[in-house]
């Protein structure tokens, strides 16, 4: 149980829009993806995905249809619209700006510290 | 989708919600059972895996952002249901809500059509009135304002180019020809007023510059409502003739029924009349002067150029000009003393909203205590705090709004019998209506009242202390709510008492305005102007002739006792004031006292029923030739010549040069009204005898003078004998203004009285809202005391007792909002005497006569819960804890 971690404050919307730019997808379909592409580490609650995607909805980062799924159910499907395209790219880069920082800072040696 | 969408749509975003995370939950199973998993387990753990759906759901809709309006849709729902569930609570609220919002609604809306609408003209604010302006004040009766001389008028006009010009004097004269002669109010005007003004007439058209010149064509333009009366409102009346003053006119207009002038029938060009006064400089009449900013003109520019104006003039004709200027002003519409009527009014009105507003707080107060629990109930589940204050205040502000509609439909039926009760004519009565400035103050004030009485409601709200919120029963939590109720009621008597006292110093007032003696016998007396036929007037020997005639004639009609001739009616508003000094030389204009000069025909005594006190008054034989006489008043008698005797002595006057002699001494006579003679600035009074008025200022004393007529019958029931028997060779002599004395006086106090019959109202109003307060809070109060009622009587308090207790809680209260109270009252009865005739500073006898009046009415309210709680069975009491 300890090996999964919570995740940061706004990451979650961040792995959802890298998610949907890959393609249309349902709710369902990104909480599987999500984990399995995190190896099982990020463990999103599926309760808070649904508000997180009302909210990037909502925001005008995505955009919904109704459509078939292979198995010839209607679900909702998330694309990513122009807006969100954009934020991705931004937020990407201060993520990664961030990781690169916070790696320097764990990277130094205990002496170097004095 | 837009939020409105999203909103509107609200149905289907709820199912597509609902099937998006049923698809969840099914996949999720399916990929489970795929895996191995039994079917009802792998359901059981999607479930699990998404969380509770409800919540889910609550935070989806959270993340729409429309939710407050969600919210504010279901307070509103929520609110109509609860106030549904109990239609006595809410016909009671909404009763007093509607009756206080409707009367400030009336209120308001005879302010905003009288004060503060703008005059009816397009770009009022573009007109301004022009006065001629002393440097010093040089007379005290009029102060730096000066109507214009028609001379000035007409420089300025000519020369002061960032102006457009019009002027008007007022006047009158006998309209005949086709049909019956009658006395119309006239206005004479300058070519441009309706230009200035910016209206058209209804038909026909303005006067042209050429018709506004000495000697041009004799046209004349007609109100809307005199071309009614004579013409049938038929389009042929424009080029149709018509006699004014006995002069033939040509109509070439008519105004519309909506023009400003409303009392006016018959519009002249001023600049045809060739009397000699309109060629003066000085000791003219004065003439009215509005103009219009040409485009683009500043005031300030246009003042500039009056200055530059004034100045050329002072050089030019030193003796009339010198010292004096122009001054523009804005031009606000005329109201008089309307204005300080009705803030006052308003105020009380207000003073009624209020205790309305506390009445339904208390009321309010009181539920949401009886649901704390509930409310408390609903913080545990998760509700925000925010979130309970915010549906409380929503409950109240429909409540307020529900008010809001009742009262403006009260104030659309009410306004017109209300401007129809206005003592006198209201100015500017038909532009008191409805419009969107009322809904919109309407609206406000409903919304602040919803906002105010709902707040100690929503306040409490959060329960601070949840968990014994949760243990206690409702009977413990109100004992924390007995300081804010008792607040409310300290409040409300405090209103109350302030609008009682008001009423009571204005009932005060009226008795004793009422009972004060005017100085003449009303009774009996009837009263009217009259105008001499026109062809009379143009000669001073014909003048005093046709007088004479209508005396005769007069007399001889069945019922009348005795007749007079007088220029200032009693209780009627005159102006007639005159400087006079006892002794030469003549002293300088600012130190020259003021007498009511009033010029009469020997039986005026008689009539008036005024009596004499020293000497003799006029006879036969005082004319013109004979030594020139009046009779003082006693004030003036007192005033002037101390303790010796007046008769004998000489007196001089701005009218004549010659010296008049004293020859008796008359009672003093209310002539500015029963309230307003003590305030009124000229007391002094003489008479002189209207045979010994100077040839030169016959013509025009004969325009001012009434008839004055003691009956032996119903003084109304010989107008129409007089009528026809007065009505002359020509028979176009004609009575207008006919009044009764008794009718004269009366009106002098209808202002008291009118405010009076509202205070009063008002006052009766608040006492009862204020009884229904205290009975209210006193029932809740000692309702929630039962069980601790029932365990004093359980050890041994007697139902005297029990009642006692009750009795002094309800006296604290009203102790202390009578203490409250009058010291308001203390600073409305200051306001009172300042802005209504005749009150005086607040009496004590006033102050305790009303206050008892409260206090009896107040403890009769909380009889009625003190005598039930004295009932209380105790065993039922402690069983009920």
């Amino acid at each position: 149980m300890n090996a999964k971690s919570d995740l940061p404050q706004g990451t979650l919307d961040l792995l959802i829009l890298k998610i949907v730019a890959l393609g249309p997808v349902h709710g369902y379909a990104i909480a599987q993806r999500l984990q399995q592409v995190s190896r099982d580490v990020v463990q999103v609650p599926q309760g808070s995905l649904y508000p997180a995607l009302h909210r990037l909805e909502n925001r005008g980062l995505l955009a919904a249809d109704w459509k078939e799924t292979e198995t010839g159910r209607e679900a909702k499907f998330y694309r990513l619209t122009r807006k969100g395209r954009a934020q991705l790219e931004t937020e990407a880069a201060s993520w990664q700006r961030l990781t690169e920082a916070v790696g320097l800072i764990l990277e130094m040696s205990e002496g170097g510290a004095e | 989708m837009t939020w409105w969408q999203r909103l509107w749509r609200r149905k289907q975003m709820e199912e597509q919600l609902e099937k998006e995370l049923r698809f969840h939950i099914e996949q999720h199973a399916a990929d489970l059972t795929a895996r191995g998993v039994d079917p009802v387990e792998a359901r059981r753990q999607a479930r699990l895996a998404l969380g509770g759906p409800e919540q889910v759901k609550e935070q989806c809709r959270d993340a729409r952002g429309t939710r407050w309006l969600e919210d504010l849709w279901q307070d509103f729902r929520y609110a109509l249901r609860t106030l549904r569930q109990r239609p006595g609570f809410a016909a009671v609220a909404l009763l007093t809500l509607a009756l206080g919002s409707g009367a400030t609604t009336v209120m308001f809306t005879v302010i905003n059509g009288v004060l503060l609408k703008p005059l009816p003209y397009p770009a009022p604010d573009r007109l301004v009135k022009v006065e001629e302006q002393t440097k010093a004040i040089i007379d005290y009766r009029w102060g730096d304002r000066w109507a214009f001389s028609y001379p000035n008028f007409l420089d300025c006009a000519s020369e002061v180019h960032s102006l457009d010009w019009a002027a008007g004097r007022y006047g009158g004269g006998t309209v005949s020809g086709s049909g019956e002669p009658e006395y119309v109010d006239g206005f004479e005007i300058s070519s441009g007023l309706f230009s200035v003004l910016g209206v058209k007439p209804l038909l026909g058209r303005a006067f042209s510059r050429e018709e506004d010149k000495p000697g041009a064509e004799p046209v004349i333009i007609i109100s809307h409502a005199l071309w009614q009366r004579r013409f049938g409102g038929s389009p042929s009346a424009v080029g149709m003739p018509l006699f004014f003053e006995g002069k033939p006119y040509t109509i070439v207009g008519i105004t519309r029924a909506d023009f400003g002038f409303r009392e006016v029938d018959v519009f002249t060009p001023m600049g045809q009349n060739t009397g000699r006064f309109m060629q003066l400089r000085e000791a003219h009449p004065g003439i009215t002067v509005w103009a219009r900013l040409r485009p683009g003109v500043s005031l300030p520019q246009a003042q500039a150029e009056l200055d530059v104006v004034g100045r050329r003039l002072e050089a030019q004709y030193p003796k009339s000009n010198a010292g004096r200027g122009f001054i523009a002003e804005r031009l606000r519409p005329d109201v008089g003393n309307v204005r300080s009527t009705l803030w006052l009014l308003l105020g009380a009105v207000g003073l009624v909203l209020l205790i309305a507003c506390v009445n339904v707080a208390s009321l309010l107060l009181a539920r949401a205590i009886s649901r704390e629990r509930e409310l408390a109930m609903r913080v545990a589940l998760g509700a925000g705090r925010g979130r309970l204050a915010r549906q409380c205040l929503t409950e109240s502000v429909v409540l307020a709004l529900s008010g809001c509609a009742l009262g403006i439909l009260l104030a659309a039926i009410g306004i017109r019998p209300f401007v129809a009760l206005w003592p006198g004519s209201l100015p500017r009565a038909e532009e008191v209506q409805l419009d969107w400035r009322v809904l919109a103050f309407a609206l406000a004030v409903s919304l602040a009242s919803g906002l105010l009485f709902g707040l100690a409601p929503a306040l409490r709200a959060p329960a601070r202390e949840l968990e014994q919120a949760l243990r206690a029963g409702a009977r413990t939590i109100a004992g924390r709510s007995r300081r804010l109720h008792s607040a409310f009621v300290i409040s409300e008597i405090a209103l109350a008492v302030v609008l009682l006292i008001s009423a009571g110093m204005l009932g005060r007032t009226l008795l004793r305005l009422s009972s004060l003696d005017p100085g003449v016998n009303v009774r009996n007396v009837l009263t009217t102007r009259m105008a001499l036929s026109p062809g009379v007037i143009r000669d001073t020997a014909r003048i005093r002739a046709a007088w004479g005639d209508v005396l005769d004639r007069a007399r001889r009609v069945p019922g009348v006792e005795s007749i007079a001739m007088v220029d200032t009616v009693p209780m009627r508003e005159g102006n007639n004031q005159l400087g006079y000094w006892t002794a030469p030389p003549e002293p300088p204009r600012m130190k020259k006292p003021l007498a009511l000069a009033n010029s009469v025909t020997p039986d005026y005594l008689k009539v008036m029923g005024i009596p004499l006190r020293r000497g003799r008054f006029f006879d036969e034989h005082d004319r013109v030739g004979s030594e020139p006489v009046a009779v003082v008043d006693e004030v003036m008698a007192q005033r002037v010549f101390g303790g010796e005797d007046p008769v004998g002595k000489r007196m001089w006057t701005d009218l004549a040069p010659e010296p008049l002699r004293i020859v008796g001494v008359v009672g003093h006579v209310r002539y500015w009204g029963l309230a307003g003679d003590d305030q009124a600035h000229v007391r002094d009074q003489f008479y002189y005898p209207f045979a010994q008025v100077p040839d030169s200022y016959l013509r025009r004393w004969s325009e001012l003078m009434s008839i004055a007529v003691r009956t032996s019958i119903a003084p109304l029931s010989v107008v129409e004998p007089l009528r026809h028997d007065l009505r002359g060779a020509g028979g176009d002599q004609v009575l207008y203004q006919v009044r009764t004395l008794e009718q004269l006086a009366s009106r002098t106090l209808a202002r008291q009285r009118f405010l009076l019959v509202l205070f009063g109202v008002f006052a009766g109003l608040a006492l009862l809202l204020a009884c229904i307060g205290i009975y209210g809070v006193l029932a809740y109060l000692t309702s929630q005391r039962v069980p601790e009622i029932g365990v004093r009587m359980a050890l041994g308090a007697s139902a005297g007792e029990v009642m006692r207790m009750v009795l002094r809680q309800s006296l604290g209260m009203i102790f202390l909002g009578v203490g409250a109270g009058t010291a308001a009252a203390l600073a409305a009865g200051s306001m009172l005497v300042r802005l209504v005739e005749g009150v005086r500073s607040t009496e004590p006898i006033t102050f305790a006569l009303m206050i008892s009046v409260l206090v009896a009415a107040a403890l009769f309210a909380s009889f009625l819960p003190a005598r039930r709680a004295s009932r209380v069975d105790p065993v039922k009491a402690l069983r009920q804890e």
